[in-house]
């Protein structure tokens, strides 16, 4: 007859250990949604642009003087952000707290930057289809860096009060991959609204 | 002091003192606070289905109600506009507020205990997808009762949703309830997923999972990628109503059509996502009275994954007569004709199960049985439309009304009530009324046909959809009072349903754990289940548990009794994606009024946005951040964080 199984395995983690833990596969879904979200945005975009009468770009050459900065900005805040992870597993918190703190000051940097950067602009978010998605689709990504902003500040605290450890590290994990996909959204539009005029979409 | 970081789970059998302990550690704490906080997945997965029942028969009083309009020529029970109110509300509570929560409800009831696990992967993830689907469902239904219910149908195209040609705030209530429902089917879904992927008994490897799971993780992995699709339409709509945006409208350099693909795009995904639970359940409940394993395992489940990357591209045949170009028409002809294969692939599956097996002839199997004849029927109707010259003479008539109905209450209705049959006594401890149950059955099968049958030549002599009366030159009159006497008739089986139900619950046959002797792990325990599902953690050697016995396949025996105890707290076991090899000690995360409060911070904040009142928007956000924060917060108790200093 066969054997009966029963499964005993030896020295298992309990609980979220070396920030693996189920958190972080939540987190995983969190974006793969959220990817979608501006996949669709994008699509919006590109659609409407596809389908409209010549004229309908608003600005066929955007100015890159504010928008480039920024977005190089954001660029680096992700390499900070995982040095501030590295402090954290290498058991170092005042690498990680210097680290969360830069990131989020550069953070608040893309969104002022961001922000004269909307003042500039010579049409309002009424103005057209055009003035709409941009308005819009940048507004989204604003939204998505405040979030990651308010997550950072929270591991800044967490870390403050000594709650993390080489070992015990899931919410550091998965918020550092929050702000890295955050920063990779902001890529995707930078390159919709102000690299494919360039490129000849919509012009 | 450092705490364990790892540990080696004993092993052992049960035991009344480990039972007690286990119940201490599970148990919701009873009366009003238990209720407002439970995270445990069967008191969620019931008010689910309770719930999603109490929307079904609202929708179903709303389709008499329009049956009773269109009985005869020219009546005037109902005006335009209340008619546009009925049929949109009716679609919307069907479609969004029973078809995908019922299955939800089973879903969370049912995947820890067919996974041999204590819990989903995340409990109070669970609790707020259902306060949500809870808020958003009072959000559409306040605007419905305040005369401000959707009239576009419910699928809502632009123009007509836009603020020139709808100046009241029925599309705004729409919109926003739509946008709140969203969130939580997203949550849902993603919760589904990882549950699926990481809390699987040891042993039951991706191959021998249930197909209701294989169904449901298809659908919520299709709901995480389309979900955004409408949400974001809907918003997008809002603002072109309340910001002065231009998205689909073309005075502004706007995109009609735009609305239409987001919303197919989502639309058609989801019409998949609302029947492939409902085929799961049919294929685990089916072969349990056929008294033999489901024929072609491994073909249903690689086909339930097929269906679902056919359906992300066939949204355009909704949309054939809109005047886009043939070559795209064609593709989208060609994926729908195609998704068919994986369909029959189910269907001759079901069929040779029952064709090899004995089948026990009780309510559940009759309910699984005529779906598999209700889904050729709705199956051949939209094989038919997916053909692009049939489908511009048939798009908006009666045709495409039949078809739908064939699909969802085919697909969706009737093994909903069959899995009530089947799952009712594990989830009470009693049986329903087996008599009642087969007028029960007998009464909505005749009542549906004799609706929607007749349906089919009426819109093949071309009734159009959607109008709120009609002249009888057509030869439409007698067709129409067959459709509403069936649609009486189909009710009058629901509510005798229902009666089992109530009547059942109080008087109804003790069931013990395993009334229909079935193989799966849901019925290795008593019912209804403990708070803490397994006494100790199942290990699976097979698909089919507790069938080892008298299927006589060599191998590897599963074993319910023995295993690991995991009482040292409020515990389950994480396992790899694949293989389900014991991978983590997962700790669960105790009661909480932090979803409640973060639903009904969401609830505050739609409401605000709604009437444009921006304390209130902010009063709600803040009760949505705070409540964020208290849950995300880590906690020792869930090892997220080291003890604090001293």
């Amino acid at each position: 007859m066969s054997e009966v199984a029963v499964a005993e395995p030896k020295n298992l983690p309990v609980g979220p250990v070396d920030g693996n833990g189920i958190g972080l596969w939540g987190v995983g879904t969190l974006i793969v949604t959220e990817a979608a979200l501006f996949a669709y945005l994008l699509f919006s975009y590109f659609y409407t642009g596809a389908t409209a009468p010549v004229g309908w770009l608003l600005d066929p050459a955007p100015d890159l003087t504010l928008a480039l900065p920024a977005i190089v900005l954001l660029l680096v805040s992700s390499v900070v952000a995982w040095i501030a992870e590295r402090g954290i597993i290498n058991g170092r918190p005042a690498q990680a707290l210097a680290g969360f703190a830069v990131a989020f000051v550069m953070g608040v940097g893309f969104l002022c930057l961001q922000w004269l950067d909307w003042r500039s602009k010579g049409f309002g978010i009424g103005s057209s289809s055009y003035g709409s998605l941009y308005f819009v689709t940048t507004g989204f990504d604003v939204a998505h860096v405040i979030a990651g902003l308010a997550v950072l500040a929270a591991l800044f605290l967490w870390t403050a009060l000594g709650y993390f450890s080489p070992r015990r590290r899931v919410a550091v994990a998965a918020g550092i991959l929050y702000w890295h996909f955050a920063v990779v959204v902001c890529l995707f539009v930078f390159a919709t609204f102000y690299v494919t005029p360039y490129l000849g979409f919509g012009r | 002091m450092r705490q364990l970081d790892f540990r080696t789970p004993r092993i052992g059998i049960d035991s009344v003192e480990h039972e007690a302990k286990l119940l201490r550690l599970w148990e919701t704490s009873p009366g009003l606070k238990g209720f407002l906080t439970s995270v445990d997945h069967k008191e969620i997965g019931i008010r689910y289905i309770i719930t999603a029942f109490v929307f079904l028969a609202l929708g179903g009083i709303e389709a008499l109600v329009m049956r009773l309009q269109l009985a005869g020529p020219n009546l005037s029970l109902l005006t335009p506009e209340q008619y546009n109110q009925l049929f949109s509300t009716h679609g919307m509570t069907m479609i969004f507020l029973y078809a995908a929560p019922i299955l939800s409800g089973f879903s969370n009831y049912l995947w820890p205990l067919v996974l041999g696990s204590r819990d989903m992967a995340f409990p109070r993830l669970n609790a707020l997808s259902y306060w949500i689907y809870l808020a958003a469902g009072l959000f559409l239904y306040a605007g419905f009762l305040t005369g401000n219910g959707p009239n576009d149908g419910w699928f809502n195209y632009v123009p007509y949703a836009l603020r020139d040609y709808n100046p009241g705030m029925n599309q705004d209530f729409y919109a926003l309830g739509m946008v709140l429902l969203g969130i939580s089917t997203t949550v849902g879904a993603a919760n589904f997923i990882v549950t699926a992927f990481k809390t699987r008994a040891p042993g039951m490897s991706i191959n021998r999972m249930p197909i209701l799971v294989w169904g449901t993780l298809t659908a919520s992995i299709a709901n995480i990628l389309v979900v955004p699709a409408v949400s974001l339409a809907f918003l997008l709509l809002w603002m072109d109503r309340q910001f002065g945006t231009h998205f689909f409208d073309p005075a502004g350099g706007g995109q009609p059509l735009l609305w239409q693909h987001l919303f197919w795009i989502f639309g058609h995904p989801w019409v998949y996502a609302i029947v492939l639970p409902a085929m799961g359940m049919v294929s685990d409940g089916l072969p349990v009275f056929c008294r033999r394993p489901l024929v072609g395992y491994s073909l249903v489940a690689v086909s339930t994954v097929a269906t679902m990357i056919f359906g992300f591209g066939v949204w355009v045949h909704h949309m054939f007569a809109t005047g886009l170009p043939g070559l795209g028409l064609s593709f989208f002809s060609a994926a729908s004709i195609a998704i068919t294969i994986p369909s029959a692939v189910a269907v001759f599956a079901w069929l040779s199960t029952v064709w090899l097996g004995r089948p026990v002839r009780t309510t559940a199997f009759l309910f699984f049985a005529s779906m598999i004849v209700l889904f050729v029927i709705g199956g051949v109707s939209g094989f038919m439309t997916a053909s692009v010259p049939v489908d511009w003479q048939l798009t908006d008539t009666y045709f495409v009304v039949a078809h739908i109905h064939y699909v969802l209450i085919g697909i969706n209705v009737f093994p909903v009530v069959g899995a009530m049959y089947f799952w009712f006594p594990k989830m009470t401890g009693r049986l329903l009324d087996e008599r009642l149950g087969r007028w029960n059955f007998w009464t909505m099968f005749v009542g549906f046909n004799v609706a929607f049958l007749p349906m089919h030549i009426t819109g093949l002599l071309g009734m159009p959809r959607r109008v709120y009366t009609y002249n009888d030159y057509g030869g439409w009159a007698a067709l129409n009072m067959l459709t509403s006497i069936g649609s009486f008739i189909f009710a009058l089986g629901v509510l005798l349903f229902f009666i089992n139900v109530v009547k059942s619950l109080k008087s109804g046959a003790r069931a013990g754990k395993n009334p229909w002797d079935a193989p799966t792990l849901e019925w290795a325990t008593s019912s209804p289940p403990p708070p803490y599902n397994f006494a100790v953690i199942p290990t699976v050697g097979s698909r089919h548990p507790l069938w080892e016995d008298r299927l006589g396949e060599e191998g590897i025996v599963s074993s319910t009794d023995r295993g690991m105890l995991l009482d040292q707290g409020k515990e389950t076991i994480g396992t790899t994606a694949l293989d389900a090899e014991p991978e983590m000690i997962m700790e669960m995360a105790e009661d909480s009024f932090a979803p409640l409060s973060l639903a009904a911070g969401l609830s505050v904040l739609f409401v605000g946005l709604l009437v444009r009142n921006w304390m209130v928007v902010g009063a709600g956000a803040a009760v949505v951040f705070i409540s964020l924060v208290m849950w995300m917060w880590p906690r020792r108790d869930l090892r997220e964080r080291e003890a604090a200093h001293v």
